[in-house]
């Protein structure tokens, strides 16, 4: 009993921000700021993908939107040419990305550092120019229109407000599995494999193979967002998934800090809001979006969140630092974390 | 326990085992010495899987291991203690041991392991949430040692363990080195430079030079060898 009500007490930041987001939309009129959150949701979920990649593994991919296309054209495809139901589609264009991811990932991932970042670039824009050229299947420049409105259980999602929930179900959900994931024996292989690889590969840990693991949960997730924008805004275009658009990611990887949760939800949530709020100053705005990055890289080059983990609960019940004694508990592995994991020791 | 015959190694064109052999008993330890860039840490490499060995056989328990990945070969019950310590700097020391076991799935029995590491290596006790990147070099070395045994292995493989330490350290690793052998039973390769210290605990040596095995015997018969001396251990 009391250590629910201690569970409810720690996790009671998460629960009111929950809660506010559930409420939100009935205060909110203008449904402009219902859309700019809807893209917050689909920034963080790539973001949190990216980070799988650059934040746990440690690796440099610079080409996501490759995957984000990848599920949106997929999703696109599947429901107006085969009538496939949006939940269909939507868990269809992931597995298609991830697959993708694979392909990519397989023969790339002996790769390291700005060789890789230079394959994953390379990716991109194969991607974009098949999207772009290849007319009979993705129409070219002229993109694929009319993709049908998500119909989930009976019940249609149209207006901004449905759409809004839809979204906050995919990022909650994307957070509470990757937060499983990397807390996880398979999350504390990555991390290993990014503090040194070597000596992970002599503790046992098969590299290559959780490499590629990681690459095609990655890809599966950037999918999953493409699939959401795709029935979102009902159109695709090679335009929307260009490298500029995987420097964004990555620029907002890079602001929020990597390696934990709390980051890519921070650097994704500013870096989307900011440009729509400087929306008066026309073009000069994107020098604000510059500005901060330029800033930030000055003076934490970490980003927010990064060079140490977080995590969304409160910090109160912690049990205090004991010295050592022998009988003592030496390695708690109580849960099913084994031992310390990088998400539970902010 | 451990048997290399004829063992050939390639980095591209360069020929950097030209044909070793050597063998482990059971609970043993022996020494492999040499100078810089003999093959030393080749042969651990080769050992492990991390390059592969192109001719020859590399036994374990009369299994042939070669060509292996290093997963399957830690599995088998071989660990490598890496050259330079090669810690996760930015885990704490009790997660770094928590890694060591990662092929484990004993859980009762890792605890005690724990324990057991914490009774060999009192530093690892006392700095178990220190993240290892803040420890010094020799306490490195112990946590290296520890992390290592927590994969429970029955031979452990150890690249230079005394390089970079005080003379103070070295003694005290060599120490423990002993101590675990002793306790626990564990063979041990000790891949050296400080040949002296070495042979000091070593039953046998095997001296390796440009990829070639040139001397090899017990620990006493190579410290009285005179080109030994003469060569390795500062003896006029």
């Amino acid at each position: 009993m009391t250590k629910m009500v201690k569970e409810l007490i720690a996790n009671s930041p998460l629960i009111g921000l929950l809660a506010l987001l559930l409420v939100i939309p009935g205060f909110i009129e203008n449904q402009y700021v219902l859309q700019v959150m809807i893209f917050v949701g689909i920034y963080i979920v790539l973001v949190l993908s990216l980070n799988l990649l650059n934040g746990y593994v440690g690796l440099l991919a610079i080409g996501h939107a490759a995957f984000y296309g990848i599920g949106a054209y997929a999703s696109a495809k599947l429901s107006i040419e085969l009538g496939f139901p949006f939940l269909l589609s939507f868990i269809l264009s992931g597995i298609i990305a991830g697959f993708f991811g694979f392909i990519l990932g397989r023969p790339t991932l002996r790769l390291t550092g700005i060789y890789l970042a230079l394959a994953t670039l390379g990716f991109n824009v194969i991607v974009w120019l098949i999207m772009l050229n290849w007319m009979d299947f993705t129409h070219g420049p002229l993109g694929i229109m009319d993709i049908p409105q998500p119909e989930l259980f009976g019940y249609k999602i149209e207006s901004r407000t449905d759409y809004y929930y839809l979204m906050l179900a995919f990022v909650v959900l994307t957070l509470f599995s990757i937060h499983r994931l990397v807390s996880s024996r398979f999350g504390r292989a990555l991390v290993a494999i990014r503090e040194d690889e070597l000596a992970a590969e002599a503790s046992g840990i098969d590299t290559t193979r959780y490499k590629v693991q990681a690459f095609i949960l990655a890809a599966f997730y950037a999918g999953l967002a493409g699939s959401f924008y795709a029935h979102f805004v009902k159109y695709v275009s090679p335009d929307s998934f260009t490298h500029m658009e995987s420097f964004s990611i990555l620029a907002m990887l890079a602001l929020g800090g990597g390696g934990n949760l709390l980051g890519p939800v921070v650097g994704a949530s500013i870096l989307t809001v900011v440009p729509e709020a400087f929306r008066f100053l026309d073009e000069y705005r994107m020098f604000m979006y510059g500005g901060i990055l330029v800033v930030m890289m000055l003076v934490r080059p970490m980003g927010i969140f990064g060079a140490s983990s977080y995590s969304f609960r409160l910090k109160l019940f912690d049990e205090k630092e004991k010295s050592y004694d022998k009988g003592d508990k030496f390695i708690d592995l109580g849960d099913d974390t084994g031992g310390k994991t990088p998400e539970g020791s902010a | 326990m451990l048997k290399l015959t004829d063992v050939h190694t390639y980095y591209g064109h360069f020929h950097a085992l030209k044909g070793i052999s050597l063998e482990v008993g059971d609970g043993e330890i022996v020494s492999l010495l040499g100078g810089n860039a003999c093959g030393k840490s080749t042969t651990m490499k080769s050992i492990l899987g991390m390059v592969k060995a192109k001719q020859g056989t590399i036994e374990y328990d009369g299994r042939q291991i070669s060509g292996l990945p290093p997963s399957d070969v830690v599995r088998a019950g071989i660990s490598p203690v890496l050259e330079r310590r090669r810690l996760f700097p930015e885990l704490t020391v009790e997660e770094n041991l928590t890694m060591g076991a990662y092929l484990r799935s004993d859980k009762a029995a890792i605890k005690a392991d724990a324990e057991k590491m914490a009774e060999l290596f009192p530093i690892v006790a006392e700095r178990r949430k220190q993240l290892a990147g803040s420890l010094s070099g020799g306490e490195q070395q112990m946590v290296a040692m520890a992390r290592a045994l927590m994969a429970s292995p029955r031979l452990l493989i150890m690249d230079e363990p005394s390089m970079g330490l005080s003379p103070k350290y070295v003694e005290t690793v060599f120490e423990v080195i002993q101590d675990v052998n002793a306790k626990e039973g564990v063979a041990m390769l000790l891949v050296e430079q400080n040949a002296n210290m070495a042979l000091s605990i070593a039953a046998r040596g095997y001296v390796l030079q440009t990829g070639e095995i040139v001397l090899s015997g017990s620990a006493d018969e190579l410290l009285n060898n005179p080109q030994m001396q003469k060569a390795y251990l500062g003896v006029a």
